[in-house]
């Protein structure tokens, strides 16, 4: 048991000392850093992927583009992009870190989207063109809804894989809860190291569950089907 | 009024769906397109609404060519019922109901109200309003995509196949509720199936088409059976049809017995191997044989008037005594149609 024993004393040591929870080097201001980094990354993904996602699910037009972005996301080595970027950048801005996780991040968003949208049954499409709703009315009212656990999933992978990948770009010389993890290396601090690691898998059960949270509120019962199904009364379907 | 005057629709590979298609479906008529697979009935219905584009040929909804009709407009305009119901699983059964008066900017509580009047319209519990889809029987989500097509009051319904994915009994009971509300609200609806039975069923008119898009025949249900205009027509009719003709035969003319029933405690008349025996209140009891005075046996009943000579010849062969009971709307007894009489009536309905 000895290293469990040592690895609750770094443990102790790191979150014990009070030089820790301060200043530019402190957990907080390393969190909220993780965080701007993943956030960032994550949204400016949201706002490339999810639209052309919608959008070549909906027409239908453009699914090359879909099949070589989940092509690119098993072949692009996340580590190998970053370096590449801060080569050619240089480290005087974020971008350099930013944009490989981008990249990282588009991917299982925009092939999610793309096969929730492309995914509703066609009957519900045909109805809901059959009731008279515009081609816009169709994807917001319809779609977007049904396809939402989808869209939300794909959400979600890329939010664990940003945050998890943002630890790398402290090799970077970034900020971010990947600091202790590789400064603690560099000066064989453990309890750094150890204490590191434990905040960075803590914060992504935490993004975890953040999205389910966001899953619950947003997703339809009626598409989760969360609810109890209740049996109906029988009484009119048998008298008439 | 719906007219199709020489509609095609051809694809771009070249294969003809509908070919020259010319055919009124009369204003608060059931007129039901029917055939086999491939003979572009479906394809006909999703023309009305623009759902498809005709090639060539024009609709007319009561005189005015649809193909000037914005599409979303148009649709809003006209009842559309599918297979599998086709509701929307993420809303509320009531919200879907109102699906179609929230397009067209109704008070969302006077879209509201509407839909629990339809609901019931339809014959579904309110206390359904609340639940999902998926909560509900295969049965009764057609009769909300029924409610949902009636909510902003279309005069035009279009209905593809909707009661062929429910099991037999539940779409013998959705086929009398769409015949009791159109009853009340004299629709101008287009159906279309593939199943004889059920065009017959419902249609004031039926139009049978064939593989390749033609009309074959268009005729009231009871012209159909009695005279097909060709072999194609007899054979999708099937074997049957002689029966089946029967249920367009009424049973008011029939000669009925009325000493064949007796009154309970008395005996029967002599020479008869059977007697009906009745209750206090006059219903029927059961069938006595002469020689059992004790004996009851099953007996089958029409009734008079309202029923057809089907149902009367039905009656007649679930019985030993090869007798029909008839009785009136209360069950009671108005007298005994004998296998005679039955021949006879038959014979007539042959002629005619």
């Amino acid at each position: 048991m000895s290293w469990l024993t040592s690895f609750l004393g770094w443990l102790g040591e790191f979150f014990g000392d009070p030089a820790n929870w301060s200043g530019p080097g402190g957990i907080p201001a390393r969190l909220t850093e993780h965080l701007e980094f993943s956030a960032l990354a994550l949204a400016l993904a949201v706002l490339v992927a999810v639209p052309v996602g919608l959008a070549i699910g909906h027409t239908g037009r453009g699914q090359l583009v879909v099949v070589v972005a989940a092509n690119l996301a098993r072949a692009l080595p996340t580590l190998g992009v970053l370096v590449l970027f801060v080569l050619l950048l240089g480290t005087s801005s974020i971008w350099p870190v930013i944009i490989p996780l981008v990249l990282l991040a588009v991917p299982p968003i925009l092939v999610n989207t793309y096969e929730g949208i492309r995914g509703v049954e066609p009957e519900l499409r045909d109805a809901a063109y059959g009731m008279g709703l515009r081609g816009g009315q169709v994807l917001g009212q319809v779609l977007v809804p049904v396809a939402l656990p989808l869209i939300l999933l794909g959400l979600r992978l890329s939010a664990i894989q940003v945050v998890a990948t943002t630890t790398v770009a402290a090799y970077t010389g970034l900020g971010g809860l990947g600091r202790y993890v590789i400064d603690g290396f560099a000066t064989k601090d453990y309890s750094s190291v150890v204490g590191g690691s434990v905040l960075i898998v803590a914060f992504a059960l935490v993004v975890q569950a953040a999205f389910t949270l966001v899953q619950r509120v947003t997703v339809s019962p009626g598409v989760s089907r969360r609810l109890k199904v209740r049996q109906p009364p029988a009484r009119k379907e048998n008298s008439r | 009024m719906i007219t199709f005057d020489e509609v095609t629709k051809r694809y771009p590979d070249g294969t003809v769906a509908v070919d020259r298609l010319s055919l009124e479906a009369p204003t608060g008529e059931i007129t039901v397109l029917v055939g086999p697979s491939g003979c572009g009935k479906t394809t006909s219905l999703r023309m009305i609404n623009r759902m498809i584009d005709a090639s060539e040929g024009r609709i007319l909804l009561d005189g005015v060519p649809v193909e000037g009709i914005d599409p979303p407009t148009l649709r809003r305009g006209i009842g559309y019922v599918i297979q599998q119901a086709g509701l929307f699983p993420h809303r509320k059964i009531v919200d879907n109901v109102a699906t179609v008066p929230y397009l067209l900017g109704w008070d969302r509580r006077k879209a509201r109200d509407r839909a629990m009047e339809l609901l019931e319209r339809v014959g579904l519990d309110p206390s359904l309003a609340g639940r999902y889809p998926f909560q509900l029987s295969g049965g009764q989500q057609q009769r909300v995509g029924v409610a949902r097509a009636l909510a902003a009051d279309p005069p035009v319904l279009l209905m593809d196949e909707p009661f062929s994915a429910v099991d037999p009994i539940v779409r013998t009971s959705l086929q009398d509720e769409l015949l009791r509300l159109q009853a009340e609200l004299n629709k101008t609806i287009v159906f279309v199936t593939h199943d004889i039975d059920e065009a017959i069923k419902l249609g004031d008119r039926v139009a049978v088409l064939r593989v390749g898009g033609t009309l074959a025949q268009l005729a009231d249900p009871k012209t159909l059976l009695s005279r097909p205009a060709d072999d194609f027509v007899r054979e999708f009719l099937g074997h049957d049809r002689g029966i089946r003709r029967l249920q367009f035969v009424p049973t008011s003319g029939l000669e009925l017995r009325t000493d064949l029933a007796v009154a309970p405690g008395a005996s029967g008349p002599d020479g008869e191997p059977w007697h009906l025996a009745l209750t206090p209140e006059g219903r029927p009891a059961g069938w006595v044989p002469r020689d059992e005075p004790e004996r009851l046996e099953r007996y089958g009943t029409f009734v008079l008037g309202r029923d057809s000579l089907r149902s009367a010849l039905d009656a007649a062969l679930l019985s030993p005594s090869g007798c029909a009971v008839a009785v009136d709307g209360d069950g009671k007894v108005v007298g005994v149609a004998t296998r005679d009489a039955l021949d006879r009536a038959l014979a007539e309905a042959a002629d005619g």
